[in-house]
């Protein structure tokens, strides 16, 4: 792991460009927010990765251990998942609505009946 | 789901463990891992599955919506009733120390009281997102 | 295995394989919040990601009665912008620190100081929820306030009255 200078940071990227495709590419709406969960869920790891220092443990104090992992990026993502759960409820909800209204959740399909309706 | 024996009788012998545990990460967030957010959604899927297997009007009578909102709504002012606390007695907006006693105490009691209030808003809503969502 | 999820999310035609596979991802990446020491982040993401996430894309899926998404056809502009944007992420990784480096700016800034005095001040051996619940408390009161706002906005999107504006389109389009 030591040999290639940041490889994991690679496969973080790789993960994140095939989330940004997904949510660009795909017609489906159900399949937008499950890219854009990919998307979210690699950014999380990014930063989490970013905190670890080698040797160290858990950030939860203990009597005989010195060396920790920085606690400051895991409170940042605890914040970004519960609002990423918030987004994507919403997103979800939005989905329902559409599909009331068109009776489909294709994107093309959608934009087929937008000058009729 | 009349029918199916096994799944209520499993669930009915597992929906108060996971409230318990529920309840366990809530207060148990100072020692491990844990904290209201965690605790909120463990709660709120004892919900879900007494919802999914004995149907969503069973679980409506024990949950209803006037419930629901209210203590969302609760969770929110407990946290800023906390810090208006601080603010009415001089110091800056949650900042614990002027809480209690001491001010590890005060620290002590104003985190509980908050992980307290996102656990209450965070299990509502997710509790809320669900029945909504299935009606 | 996280990249062959993804991949498969993108390709798979069922919506229902493609909910399954996203909860398997949010599961996974648990796994390796665990191995890099985030026991708080994994627990939260495990919960939320495989549980809640999962329950609310299933209940849409069974609102909106979809079984199979239409086959994509290979978008160039998405292509070319996750390329571009990959190329110039991975350029930008050449300066990054090696994962856990002891001495990368992340972990010297503000870090050592919530890690020395938090039991000094606060008294919780969990750091990470002292920092949460009181060094960073007004971010966690922001996050309570979004989620409640959530729960405010899917109850003025899909609660009562959700049928009526369908009929009402429908009772419209008879009458003329």
């Amino acid at each position: 792991m030591d040999s290639l200078p940041g490889y994991n940071y690679w496969i973080v990227i790789l993960l994140m460009m095939t989330g940004l495709y997904v949510v660009m590419s795909c017609r489906n709406l159900l399949k937008k927010i499950v890219g854009l969960n990919i998307f979210q869920a690699s950014v999380f790891v990014f930063y989490i990765s970013i905190a670890k220092v080698s040797g160290g443990t858990a950030p939860i104090l203990k009597d005989g251990i010195d060396v920790y992992s920085n606690p400051l990026p895991h409170v940042l993502i605890l914040t970004a998942i519960v609002v990423g759960v918030a987004t994507t409820a919403l997103g979800l909800a939005l989905i329902v609505r559409i599909h009331g209204d068109y009776d489909t959740i294709e994107e093309d399909e959608i934009e087929a009946e937008e000058p009729e309706g | 789901m009349h029918h199916h024996y096994v799944l209520r009788v499993v669930s009915k012998i597992l929906i108060p463990p996971i409230l318990l545990f529920a309840l366990y990460v809530q207060f148990h967030g100072d020692f491990g891992p844990g904290g209201g957010f965690q605790a909120g959604v463990i709660f709120a899927a004892a919900f879900v599955l007494y919802a999914l297997v004995f149907g969503l009007a069973a679980a409506r009578e024990v949950v209803s919506d006037t419930v629901l909102r209210i203590v969302s709504a609760l969770g929110v002012l407990l946290y800023a009733g906390v810090g208006i606390v601080n603010m009415l007695k001089g110091n800056n907006f949650l900042a614990y120390n002027n809480l209690a006693v001491d001010p590890v105490a005060g620290q002590h009691l104003g985190v509980l009281l908050v992980e307290a209030g996102v656990g209450m808003t965070v299990g509502a809503v997710v509790i809320s997102l669900f029945v909504y969502f299935s009606s | 295995m996280l990249g062959v999820t993804a991949l498969a999310i993108l390709r798979a035609p069922g919506l229902f394989t493609v909910v399954m596979l996203s909860s398997i991802y949010s599961l996974l990446s648990a796994v390796v919040f665990v191995t890099l020491d985030a026991v708080d982040v994994a627990f939260t993401e495990a919960v939320v990601g495989a549980g809640a996430s999962t329950i609310l894309m299933l209940a849409a899926l069974a609102l909106t009665n979809q079984r199979r998404a239409k086959p994509t056809p290979i978008s160039p502009t998405g292509l070319i912008a996750a390329f571009l944007m990959g190329g110039g992420l991975i350029y930008a990784t050449v300066d990054m620190p090696v994962l856990g480096d002891p001495s990368a700016p992340a972990t010297l800034h503000v870090a050592p100081r919530y890690l020395n005095d938090s039991y000094d001040e606060v008294g919780l051996p969990n750091v990470v929820t002292s920092v949460l619940a009181s060094y960073r408390g007004y971010d966690t009161f922001g996050e309570v306030t979004v989620i409640f706002t959530a729960g405010i906005g899917v109850l003025a999107l899909l609660g009562r009255g959700r049928r009526d504006r369908k009929s009402r389109r429908k009772a419209s389009s008879e009458s003329t």
